[in-house]
């Protein structure tokens, strides 16, 4: 240990601050999320759960918002200014079930479907006028619709969570991910205090003693391990699944194709809203997306020259750079 | 005014009276004592009864949710680090400037500071999901090469936590030297062989002296930078983070403010409880408390003040996440709790203002721990409101902590009083030397008063008479 030694070896050393920034990456796994195709069914976080071994944690832990959804549908009421009131379907809706949709926006006066599935309106001794609000009342839950938000680790490239973490548990791959270390996390939970979109979930107990009851531990992926307490966790966009395609790839001496593979979230979606690849690849569906919507990476505020353009990503302003993009929904009103 | 020429020490007090009444504090303990450190140890119970439930279950059981992920177990982490920091200012500050008024209160705050240093450590263990691995902080040389991530204000903690326990305990075993050979010159049995031990060989001379000064100024001027840092990095742990209400840059002064205010209104408690207790009224007396009292009073401003300033600047600042964070402190579900602090922080201090209040000690006694208390809600009120209300509105929540949190809480007290009794029993509680030579500097300049003032009646009368007095002569 001279001091030599130390002075050029310094730097071997800080694993954790050695990252950081901008690098030459071998991949740079990235997502698009159509918002316009969502339909909030929760088949990618359902795939997400038996992909990645996540513990289904109760109701009640769940209540206590200790669930461990590593990608959640977040459901948004929309705003009123969204759709005018008279575009309401409900408000014409035996027009719409007879086939006779109605011919101009004025015949959508708020008439109230007081035949529409009266049963089901009434409940708690209070009419569906009451409910809703429209007699005046303050609503319990909005008439007008709900956007659906998938929200799964961003993958930050300047990540909030990295340099926080005391033991550089989470850290930046030469792939582009923001990747966490399960054996190395000594549960400070310092990165899911710092991250904006709250996507980090913590093993507030050790669920594998009751998650996966036999014979479910049968379905257990043997690809990755099943996390004990004390440990943070979150989305990885499916490494294990990274590594094999890469590992075939190098097998075969060729470059990741697009579309070989994909996380467990994209394959599963219906409606095909979500899109996975590398960013690298100028070939791939989402560098084309993200060309195409002008949104590039490393800004704060992106400078389209066709502000109709539907490309957003989520909290942009604090640089913390993700690499999911996200398509603005766009309806008629 | 009546109180004006009260001194703070009775200064004809004599040398041989004071190595008397110091020593008796470590003669058989009363009943009042056993009671005392039994409460301690049931308090301490809770604690470590719910720590073991923790430990095997998870943290699950402390009710902490994705939003919360840090619940009371930082907040009075802060708590407790942030009382650490007025034995230093009353020891090492007023040391090297001068303020002797300091020296019969020094010893029990600087004992303060170390056992709430070490109840603070605790914490961090404690909230720890996996603290069995809490060693992979500290940067050990290990064949794999992983050291531990120097930009991450918590491994900044556990270096600043540290060096100021192991600094803060050798400032008050230095400063104790003198005193210890005092006792191991008067007592016997087990004590006498451990004073001995402890009081590495002191004979008094002027060698040693001379080293002495020269070592506890030394270590005066070590702490006191020390002690800022520690807690501005404590700060850190919120001020370097992105979520609003945190990312305030005016945090460090903030939380050294805070920790100094609550750190002084623990000394009175103790002042008055030692004071009662050990019948130590001819040392510490009224006087030295109302010193403390102005103290206290004049820090609860400065954080007050600084309280308003971060209010205004996330007010003015336009930041609107942040500014949801405000408002839900002020009408939130927090609001109870941030009012009460907005109370006893800022609105009852103004109590000390009142020579009347200052001086009764019953009404002191309450209302330093309802400053501490509302010292603790402030630090509840950083910890919880950002946690609750930051970016993303899905996780929006409110956490309220279950019994083994509280349980873990309310146990450190019984463990910081319980090392605080041990202490109490086993070392002096006031520096004996150092009171001699306040009483000495304190007789001198008395006896200089009374000269002056002879001799300038006697230069008056000359001037009067043309002739020398026969009291000049």
């Amino acid at each position: 240990m001279s001091l030599d030694n130390i002075l050029t070896n310094w730097s071997r050393y800080r694993k954790g601050a050695e990252e950081g920034g901008f690098h030459e990456y071998e991949h740079q796994w990235g997502m698009v999320v159509d918002l316009n195709k969502c339909i909030g069914c929760n088949a990618c976080s359902v795939a997400c759960y038996a992909e990645n071994n996540l513990p289904v944690v109760g109701e009640k832990r769940c209540g206590k918002n200790q669930a461990m959804n590593w990608l959640r549908i977040e459901r948004y009421w929309d705003e009123p200014d969204l759709a005018p009131y008279e575009a309401i379907p409900t408000a014409n809706v035996d027009a719409w079930i007879e086939g006779n949709p109605p011919a101009k926006k004025t015949e959508l006066k708020p008439s109230m479907p007081s035949s529409y599935l009266p049963g089901l309106l009434e409940q708690d001794g209070q009419s569906f006028e009451q409910r809703v609000g429209f007699d005046g009342t303050k609503s319990e839950f909005q008439d007008f619709g709900a956007s659906f938000l998938p929200m799964m680790c961003q993958q930050c490239h300047a990540a909030t969570c990295e340099p926080v973490c005391p033991v550089a548990a989470t850290y930046h791959t030469p792939d582009g991910l923001n990747a966490q270390v399960y054996n190395r996390c000594i549960g400070s939970r310092y990165c899911s205090n710092n991250c904006p979109y709250r996507l980090r979930y913590f093993n507030f107990w050790s669920y594998y003693e009751d998650a996966w009851p036999e014979p479910l531990h049968m379905q257990l992926n043997p690809d990755l391990s099943v996390r004990d307490k004390g440990v943070m966790e979150k989305c990885t966009f499916c490494i294990q699944r990274i590594r094999v395609a890469k590992d075939k790839a190098k097998m075969e001496d060729r470059k990741v194709i697009d579309g070989e593979f994909s996380t467990a979230c994209v394959q599963t979606c219906p409606t095909g809203a979500l899109v996975f690849g590398d960013m690298q690849n100028p070939e791939s569906q989402v560098s084309k997306l993200w060309s195409y919507h002008q949104v590039e990476r490393g800004k704060t505020k992106q400078n389209k020259e066709n502000k109709e353009l539907r490309g957003y990503r989520i909290l942009e302003g604090l640089n913390t750079d993700p690499s999911v993009l996200y398509l603005e929904r766009v309806r008629e009103v | 005014m009546k109180y004006v020429n009260e001194k703070d020490i009775n200064e004809e007090i004599k040398w041989a009276q004071i190595n008397t009444d110091i020593l008796q504090s470590l003669q058989n303990p009363r009943k009042a004592y056993w009671i005392a450190i039994a409460v301690c140890l049931a308090m301490l119970s809770c604690a470590v009864v719910a720590e073991v439930y923790q430990y095997q279950t998870g943290l699950g059981v402390a009710d902490l949710n994705r939003p919360h992920m840090w619940g009371l177990y930082i907040a009075t982490f802060i708590f407790w680090i942030g009382m650490s920091h007025s034995g230093t200012l009353l020891s090492a500050i007023l040391h090297i400037i001068h303020a002797d008024w300091r020296k019969p209160i020094y010893r029990f705050a600087e004992a303060m500071t170390t056992f709430s240093l070490m109840t603070a450590g605790f914490f961090p263990m404690i909230h720890l999901g996996r603290m069995w691995n809490l060693y992979w902080v500290i940067p050990y040389v290990s064949d794999r090469g992983i050291w531990p991530n120097f930009r991450s204000p918590l491994v900044w903690d556990a270096f600043a936590i540290t060096t100021y326990l192991t600094s803060s305990a050798l400032f008050l075993f230095i400063g104790m030297i003198p005193d210890l050979a005092i006792c191991r010159d008067n007592v016997t049995g087990w004590r006498r062989k451990l004073y001995t031990v402890l009081s590495l060989g002191w004979q008094g001379t002027d060698r040693q002296w001379r080293h002495f000064r020269k070592t506890y100024m030394l270590m005066a001027c070590f702490l006191i930078p020390l002690a800022v840092s520690v807690h501005s990095i404590v700060s850190s742990d919120f001020a370097m983070s992105i979520m609003p209400g945190w990312h305030v840059t005016s945090f460090p002064p903030y939380f050294v403010a805070g920790a100094l205010y609550s750190g002084c209104a623990a000394i009175i408690t103790l002042f008055i409880l030692l004071r009662y207790f050990f019948r130590l009224e001819e040392y510490m007396t009224v006087a030295l408390m109302e010193k403390t009292c102005k103290l206290t009073f004049a820090i609860a401003m400065v954080w007050t003040y600084l309280n308003l300033v971060e209010f205004g600047a996330t007010w003015y600042g336009h930041d609107p996440v942040a500014k949801e964070v405000l408002i839900s402190k002020f009408v939130g579900p927090f609001a109870p709790y941030f009012w009460a602090m907005m109370f006893f922080g800022s609105v009852l201090p103004f109590a000390l203002a009142f020579e009347k209040l200052r001086r009764h000690m019953a009404t002191m006694m309450v209302v330093s721990i309802l400053l501490n208390v509302g010292m603790w809600l402030e630090r509840w009120m950083i910890v919880g409101p950002t946690l609750s209300h930051a970016y993303a509105p899905e996780a929006w929540n409110f956490m309220w902590p279950s019994i083994v949190q509280w349980a873990i809480v309310f146990g450190s007290f019984g463990w910081f009083g319980l090392l605080f009794l041990i202490f109490v029993k086993v070392f002096p509680c006031v520096s004996m030397y150092e009171v001699k030579e306040m009483v000495f500097h304190r007789r001198r300049e008395a006896h200089a008063e009374v000269a002056e003032k002879f001799h300038r009646r006697a230069a008056d009368v000359q001037q009067a008479t043309g002739r020398p007095s026969a009291e000049g002569a």
